[in-house]
Parts: structure tokens; C-alpha cells; sequence
């Protein structure tokens, strides 16, 4: 009479703890790719969307803003997870370097892909590329007054800038690119003198820091341009866009600091070959083309056409700095970060 | 949370009753593994603290360690001082005067819990920034253009962050210090008056000091709630330990790093906990026998003081649940076609199923291992009860990846052997599944209902036991047949606060869940912290709806507690 309660206990439990289990969901080779993904579901669903319709291969998209490291790191080679996307340089060298990623070698997808936005090995692919711009206030900045990062740090911007944290991984790459490029001394100070110059204590996105300026609270902010895009589409945020001019740093030096969003495939990927398929897909011209339409970034792919308005703010030179060196300083950048108490 | 509506005494008073009995059999046993396997998360936490971090530990010493701990301090200074004075202002006035709206008032001041702190930071950051309708307005009349032609205080900071929790934590001090406050002898408070005292000195020199402990550990839960809290710190970029871990752990890519601060923060967790223990022991002292039937003496108030007592009481409703819920309703009807999507439905069906899973489980969990410790007792299982209750301190995050890391290494343990034995694949059993979200979930708010099953249960007299064991019921069958209709009541409390709770959940729920599942939390927090709160209002709105039930029926189950305890006392006599 005691046992029998316990049995049956025992058992409801087991079946309960493996009726959510993936084994039963687990379908043929055929039909699926999972993606593990930092980049927000409407960026990218509209992309799986097409390669459905195209190739009939369903995409499974998980969206964590944090802890997809740790969490591919104990799922180990049981997990689910054959392609990482990720917002920036940052998350996919350390995505490789936890030798959670196996090389592709497809010339679909290197011959689209610039060497510097690709990794020299063959475990990540850049797939769009975002330019860190400058942002000034239209009413209290004059054309010209602005023209690369290292002004930012000028005495005379005293409590006039606003950015995001300083140890997003946006700001990271940034720090990270003026340490490989001025070395580590030079950024140390430059990162002190931006954080001299701040209006207010770094919050919020990047969006948030050109309502800012519109808002009067300070005059120049640095964001990523796709967001004057987004912004421009939505009613609300238009009046922020309209209140700042866009400006591309760095033209007469080393050129304007990109970043990538990327894609990489898994050690342990369970559905290669549509993995595969995939990359080739987001890599291509008409993937790549979407990139630009629907969300307004740059292209990797040479020759995609862009929109109406990045043809309006007209070309520029872009930093050719290898995206894999930039990814080196990330640990020295953030070490910088607390080092001068940015976000203090 | 552990017990919010009874005396909550610290240890059995029939203690001297029980016998000692075989060591081991299936209550022990069972209740020892089911304390260990919630301890688990902690103890890994702990293993992972000792592990190589490199040198993340000095360079976290030398720059941002001791800023995270200052900004925590201050954070739970803050709140702890304001949820003190809302809460035991307001329960004093609600329990011992009568003004007009008085019984109103008694569950209106419950409502801010179902508001979890990141939402209502949401809403009054919508409502407080440059572009919102207070400023907006102020522009308005005085003629100013830009931020820096006036002064306004910025929302998004320290100080806003201690007011977002004030508000919606104080409901913990109020309502302990309220039961505290109904269940005081009326001997005393007459033979205070007799004595000459008035109103204030009775209060401050015999009421205050009863409900001391009552009251001690209702900040000690606010102030756990304070220390656990990721979302409205994340959002007014306030860097509290919880969020220098997070930095930690995912910024610098560093677990061991991350799971250091979190060995910091146990201790923090630690001193709330004996600050919590401490209490009760002295709530046993303070509390006296009879005099349960007569009524309190109420201190009828008019004019001037009622209106101050009305006030004082309508502020905290009105700053924390009106004004939130004006503010998001108002969005929630501009942007309702952006929000109310098919798969906000799902989020909805996600939210209540895993919360009402949860509850369940931690109940029978629970209710399992109070009856254990009151069968048996022994050293043993009531300090496994005591460890295994750490989890409601473990911040959401770290929680997470104490949970995360033995699953998945569980989950590719098994699969090595099947694959070795018997040549087959079991894929991932526990990580990744609903199943990691709520463990997570039970092993977060299991102090919660086993303090609700423990107090309730020690109001049932042994001699009900003793009486069914003699008629030839086994254990088992006690429980099931006597116990389970006695403490009913509570336990139905105890299913609704974790309830609550787990539907607010915010860090351990966007760690753990599958494949495209998201909560109603999950789906807040990515659209706030984008910028969008319009369309993370339906959301919030539906998070406070939800959370309204079970704080309303509590609230009813509160109102009756003087003529509920005459009863039990009576049925336990």
C-alpha cells in the first residue's frame, strides 16, 4: 500500500520530466535548422521566412540576449543548435574560441564574403556589416565640427556627448578598434576623455541617445547607422531621426569603424547540410539584398544594390582593419571600460 | 515569503513529543534527496566559485567590485527604509482606526504585488522622461524648450530605483506587520492605556515592539526581492551586484568570475536569512495565548486625521498600482493592434501553464518534506529544509546557471552511456526543456510554500495524529485524509503567491526556456529594453491582471484572519 503511491509518484514524474523532452520532436535531417540567435527575431525571421518557401527546410529560431555561450557550452554535442547568429565580432570569436564552431569551407559562401569580414579559418562569417557613426544635434553642432572619434574626446564636447554603455559590445568593438589602431595607452586616454565629456550616465540602447539630443540633453552621440533607418520608419522615433545629422568618421584616416553581424555553424551541428544551405542562402544576393532592404545594413557581398537612402548618404571609406584583430583587444577594451569608470 | 498570514513560529512546540524512529525510511529518505536536488543550484554556484577564474577576481577588486557592492547597499537601504514606513504605517492605521474606506483600504494595499519592479519602472519611466506627459505638461506652462533649461529629476537612476521598489515591495512589511498588529493581546494594549498612555505611545512603546519580528522579516523578504532583482536595474542602468554579475559572466565570458559575486551575494542573502530566522524565534516570545476573541480597540478618527489617514493610505495604492496601471493602459489602447498577436496568446497559455505547473509542484514538494520533518524530525532533515530554502535568495541569473551546467552535463552523462551500452543517442533529456524552467521556478520559490505548509501544519495538534495512527491509518493516509482539508487554506495561499511569482519571473525564465517559447516576462523585457514600451504594455498589463487573482483572494483570506484564527484555535484545543 505505501509503495504503490511511491511507484505511481516515480513514474508520473518520469513521464513528465521526458514528455517535454526534444527526443520525441525530433525529426529527420530533412526538414530542419536550428539557429541559436543574439539577433532579434524580427530581424531575422523575415530571411528564414524566404529560405522556407525556397528550400522547404523549417528554421527553429532562439532568441537570448545572454547566456547563449554557457549554454551551448553544456549542451555540448547534444545540442540542438546548428547555426549561432550573432550582433556583433565580439560573441563569435568567443563562440570559436570556446571551440564551439567547425569550419566551412564552401566557395558560395567565401566567395561572397570579404577576407576581413570572415575569419581566416573559416569558423565565422560576417553577414552585414554596420558602420559606428557620429550623430549631431542639426541645431547646436555645425557642419563640420565633428569629423572622427578621437574628437570626441576634446575638452571643448565637455558634457555635450551621450552613449550607451561603455561596455556594450557595440562600445567594446569601438575601444577595441582604437586600440589596435593607436595602441592601448592612447585609447586608455581617449576613453577617459569621452567619459569627461559625457552628458549623463551611459543608458539606455543607441536609440535612446538620439532622443537625447532631440531632447536637448546633449549633442553628439555614437550609434550604429541602421538605427537612423529604423528610425526614420517609425512614427514616433521619426521626430529623433530628423533632430541629427549622420556623420561618417575617421574619412581623412583610417575610415569609419565596422562591425559585423555574423553567422557560425556549431561543432556539433545535428542538421549540417541545411545548416549548409543556410549560409549559402544569407551569404547570397538575394539573402543579402533582404539584409539591406529590411533592415538597412550594409551588405558583405560586393555589388548588392543598396537602398534609396544609403544611396543618399552616399559612399564612404570604411575602416579595412580585419575584423579577427579587432576581436583580439575586446578583453583589453573592456578591461579599459572599468579601468576609467565609464559607466560610473 | 514563507509565512504570511500565521504566527510563523520558528520550531514545533511539540517537539518533546515525538519519538525517535528508524533513521532512514521513505519520508526521511524522500525528503532528504528533494532538499539536496534544490540545493543543487547553489552548491554548483558554489563549485563553480572556486574554479579557475584567471585573474577576473583582482581586476574585478581593483575597479568594479566595490561599486557594485556600494550601489546594492544603498539600493536595499533605500528600500528597505521605505517599505518600512509604508508598510507599517499603513497596517497600523488599517488595523487599529476607523476612518471612512477603512475596510476598502485593508485590500487595497495588497495590490501593488501583483506588480512585478520592472514594470512599473516601464511605466513610470513612460510617464516621468523628457517626452512623457509630465515634463510634457510642465513644458507646457513654463515655456521651457530643451532638458537643460529646468531641473527634473531623472527617473532612471538610483533614486528612481528605490522608489519603483518601495512601491511594490512594501505589501510584504504590510502584510506581516498586519497579522502581527490583529493577533496582539488586547490585555496588554488596555493595561498600556490604563496606565495612561495614549494612542502614539501605545503604539510606539507596546504595539511596535511585538510585531518587531513580524516586521523584520517582512523587510528581510523585501529586501531578498531587492537583492534578486535584474529587470529595473538592467533598465535605469543601476549597477547592483546582480547586474555586475550578469556583466561578469557574460561580458567578460567568465563563469567561475560571475559565480564569485554570486558567493558574495550569499552572503548578503545569509545575514537577510538569520536577520528572517531570528525574528521568528522572538515572534514566539512575543505573542500571547487568549484573548484572541476579543475585539481590538479602534481608535475611531475624524476630521483632520481621518483625511490624513486616508491619504496615508491612498498614496501607496495610487503611486503603486493606479497610476502604473493608468499609465499602461493608456499605451496598451494606443498600441493594442501591434501587441495583440497570435502569439502573444501563446506567451499568455506559456506564462500561466509553467507558473501553474510550478506551483504544484513545489507544493507537493513542500507539503512532503513539512511532514517528513513532523514525523521524524532529527537534525538532519530540518537543516536540509533550511539549505534548501536558499533558492528564493539565489538571484534568477545565477540560478540559472547553477541549474543549466548539472543538467546539461546530467543530460550528456546519460546520453555518453546509452551511446557506449546501447549504441543510441538520448539527445538532451532536461536542459533546454520546459522542464529546466521550472526547476528553476521550484527551486526559486520553494521557501514560499514550505513555510506555508510548516506553519500551518504545526496549528494541527499531534494528538490528530496520534488519534489516526491509532485507528490504523499509516502516515500517508494521515496526511492525505486529515492533514490535507485542516491546512487547505494555506496551502491554497502558498499556490497563489508562487503563482504570482513565477509569472513575474524574469532572468532565470530568458536563460533556460526551449526552442521559441516565451513567457509573458520574456516578451516584456525584450520589447522594454528596446525602447518599446508601447508595445510591451499589453503585456504588462496582462502580468498585473494575472497576478490580480490570487492577490485578491489572498487579501479576503487576510480579512478574516482574527475570526479564522478563533476557529482553528478552537478546532486544535
Amino acid at each position: 500500500m505505501k509503495l504503490s503511491f511511491f511507484r505511481s509518484l516515480a513514474t508520473t514524474l518520469v513521464v513528465l520530466a521526458t514528455s517535454f523532452s526534444p527526443v520525441m520532436m525530433q525529426a529527420s535531417e530533412a526538414s530542419e535548422v536550428n539557429v541559436y540567435s543574439y539577433r532579434k527575431p524580427q530581424l531575422i525571421d523575415p530571411m528564414f521566412e524566404v529560405f522556407t518557401e525556397q528550400t522547404s527546410i523549417k528554421v527553429n529560431s532562439v532568441f537570448a540576449k545572454k547566456g547563449m555561450l554557457e549554454r551551448l557550452k553544456s549542451e555540448g554535442r547534444n545540442s540542438p543548435a546548428d547555426l549561432v547568429f550573432t550582433v556583433d565580432i565580439g560573441r563569435l570569436s568567443d563562440i570559436k574560441d570556446a571551440g564551439l564552431t567547425q569550419p566551412v569551407d564552401r566557395v558560395q559562401v567565401d566567395g561572397n564574403i570579404p577576407a576581413h569580414y570572415r575569419d581566416p579559418e573559416g569558423h565565422w562569417f560576417g553577414l552585414t556589416t554596420r558602420a559606428r557613426v557620429i550623430v549631431a544635434s542639426k541645431d547646436r553642432v555645425g557642419p563640420g565640427e565633428i569629423g572622427s572619434y578621437e574628437d570626441l574626446a576634446d575638452p571643448k564636447w565637455q558634457g555635450r556627448v551621450c552613449t550607451r554603455s561603455g561596455k556594450h559590445p557595440y562600445m567594446v568593438a569601438l575601444t577595441a578598434s582604437m586600440i589596435a589602431h593607436h595602441g592601448e595607452a592612447e585609447a586608455r586616454k581617449w576613453l577617459a576623455g569621452l567619459k569627461s565629456n559625457l552628458a549623463r550616465k551611459p543608458q539606455g540602447n543607441d536609440r535612446a541617445q538620439v532622443k537625447a539630443i532631440k531632447e536637448g540633453e546633449c549633442d553628439l552621440a555614437v550609434i550604429n547607422h541602421y538605427y537612423m533607418v529604423k528610425m526614420l520608419k517609425d512614427p514616433e522615433q521619426v521626430a529623433w531621426a530628423n533632430a541629427v545629422n549622420m556623420v561618417f568618421p575617421n574619412q581623412d584616416g583610417q575610415g569609419t569603424h565596422m562591425n559585423v553581424s555574423g553567422m557560425a555553424l556549431t561543432r556539433h551541428a545535428p542538421n549540417k547540410a541545411n545548416a549548409i544551405k543556410l549560409m549559402e542562402f544569407l551569404a547570397s544576393a538575394q539573402g543579402q539584398e533582404m539584409y539591406v532592404q529590411k533592415n538597412g545594413e550594409y551588405p558583405v557581398k560586393a555589388g548588392v544594390p543598396l537602398s534609396a537612402l544609403q544611396n543618399s548618404w552616399g559612399s564612404f571609406k570604411a575602416d579595412s582593419l580585419s575584423l579577427a584583430v579587432v576581436a583580439d583587444h575586446r578583453a583589453a577594451a573592456i578591461r579599459l571600460a572599468d579601468e576609467v569608470g565609464y559607466n560610473n | 515569503m514563507a509565512s504570511v498570514i500565521s504566527t510563523g513560529q520558528g520550531e514545533n512546540p511539540h517537539e518533546h513529543l515525538r519519538r525517535p524512529r528508524r533513521a532512514l525510511n521513505w519520508w526521511t529518505g524522500g525528503a532528504i534527496l528533494l532538499a539536496a536536488l534544490a540545493v543543487m543550484p547553489v552548491a554548483a554556484v558554489l563549485v563553480f566559485a572556486f574554479g579557475d577564474s584567471g585573474d577576473i577576481w583582482t581586476h574585478l577588486v581593483k575597479t568594479s567590485l566595490f561599486g557594485y557592492v556600494k550601489t546594492t547597499l544603498w539600493l536595499m537601504l533605500g528600500v528597505g527604509v521605505s517599505v518600512l514606513v509604508t508598510g507599517v504605517s499603513t497596517a497600523w492605521v488599517v488595523t487599529m482606526c476607523r476612518f471612512p474606506g477603512r475596510k476598502v483600504f485593508e485590500w487595497l494595499l495588497l495590490l501593488p504585488l501583483a506588480m512585478p519592479a520592472y514594470v512599473i519602472a516601464y511605466a513610470y519611466t513612460d510617464l516621468l522622461e523628457f517626452a512623457g506627459p509630465v515634463q510634457g505638461l510642465l513644458r507646457t506652462i513654463f515655456g521651457w524648450q530643451t532638458a537643460r533649461d529646468y531641473f527634473f529629476p531623472e527617473i532612471r537612476s538610483l533614486g528612481g530605483a528605490i522608489m519603483m521598489m518601495g512601491l511594490v515591495l512594501y505589501p510584504y512589511v504590510y502584510l506581516l506587520a498586519r497579522s502581527a498588529f490583529l493577533e496582539q493581546s488586547v490585555n496588554v494594549l488596555e493595561a498600556s492605556r490604563t496606565l495612561g498612555r495614549g494612542p502614539w505611545r501605545t503604539f510606539s512603546s507596546v504595539s511596535l515592539p511585538a510585531a518587531r519580528p513580524a516586521i523584520a522579516i517582512g523587510a528581510s523578504l523585501a529586501l531578498m526581492e531587492t537583492l534578486n532583482d535584474y529587470g529595473t536595474v538592467d533598465f535605469f542602468a543601476v549597477y547592483t551586484m546582480t547586474a555586475g554579475l550578469v556583466d561578469v559572466w557574460l561580458g567578460m565570458g567568465s563563469l567561475a568570475g560571475g559565480a564569485q559575486i554570486a558567493t558574495t551575494m550569499l552572503v548578503f542573502v545569509v545575514l537577510l536569512i538569520m536577520l528572517e530566522r531570528m525574528s521568528r524565534r522572538h515572534q514566539k516570545l512575543y505573542q500571547q495565548a487568549g484573548s484572541r476573541y476579543k475585539p481590538l480597540p479602534a481608535y475611531r478618527l475624524r476630521g483632520a486625521k481621518a483625511l490624513a489617514a486616508v491619504t496615508a493610505c491612498a498614496l501607496p495604492v495610487l503611486a503603486g498600482f493606479v497610476i502604473p496601471v493608468a499609465v499602461l493602459g493608456r499605451l496598451t489602447l494606443i498600441y493594442f493592434d501591434r501587441a495583440w498577436t497570435p502569439e502573444f496568446q501563446v506567451y499568455v497559455f506559456n506564462s500561466v501553464a509553467l507558473s501553474a505547473a510550478a506551483a504544484a509542484i513545489a507544493l507537493t514538494i513542500a507539503l512532503f518534506v513539512a511532514y517528513s520533518r513532523r514525523l521524524h524530525g532529527g537534525k538532519l532533515l530540518a537543516f536540509g529544509t533550511r539549505v534548501a530554502t536558499l533558492g528564493y535568495a539565489v538571484p534568477g541569473a545565477v540560478l540559472a546557471v547553477g541549474i543549466l551546467v548539472p543538467f546539461a552535463a546530467f543530460d550528456n552523462a546519460v546520453d555518453a552511456l546509452l551511446r557506449q551500452t546501447l549504441g543510441i543517442s538520448s539527445g538532451l533529456l532536461l536542459s533546454g526543456t520546459v522542464g529546466a524552467v521550472l526547476f528553476a521556478y521550484v527551486v526559486r520559490f520553494l521557501a514560499i510554500a514550505m513555510g506555508q505548509v510548516e506553519s500551518s501544519l504545526e496549528k494541527v495538534s499531534p494528538s490528530m495524529d496520534m488519534a489516526a495512527r491509532t485507528l490504523g491509518y499509516r502516515a500517508g493516509q494521515t496526511l492525505v485524509r486529515y492533514h490535507l482539508p485542516l491546512i487547505r487554506g494555506g496551502m491554497l495561499t502558498a499556490a497563489m503567491i508562487v503563482f504570482v511569482d513565477c509569472m513575474k519571473e524574469l532572468p532565470a525564465t530568458l536563460l533556460l526556456r526551449p526552442f521559441n517559447f516565451d513567457t509573458l516576462a520574456t516578451h516584456v523585457y525584450e520589447f522594454a529594453s528596446d525602447e518599446m514600451l508601447g508595445e510591451a504594455s499589453l503585456g504588462s498589463l496582462t502580468i498585473v491582471g494575472v497576478g490580480l487573482i490570487p492577490v485578491v483572494l489572498l487579501s479576503r483570506m487576510v480579512s478574516r484572519t482574527r475570526q479564522t484564527l478563533g476557529e482553528s484555535a478552537g478546532q486544535t484545543q
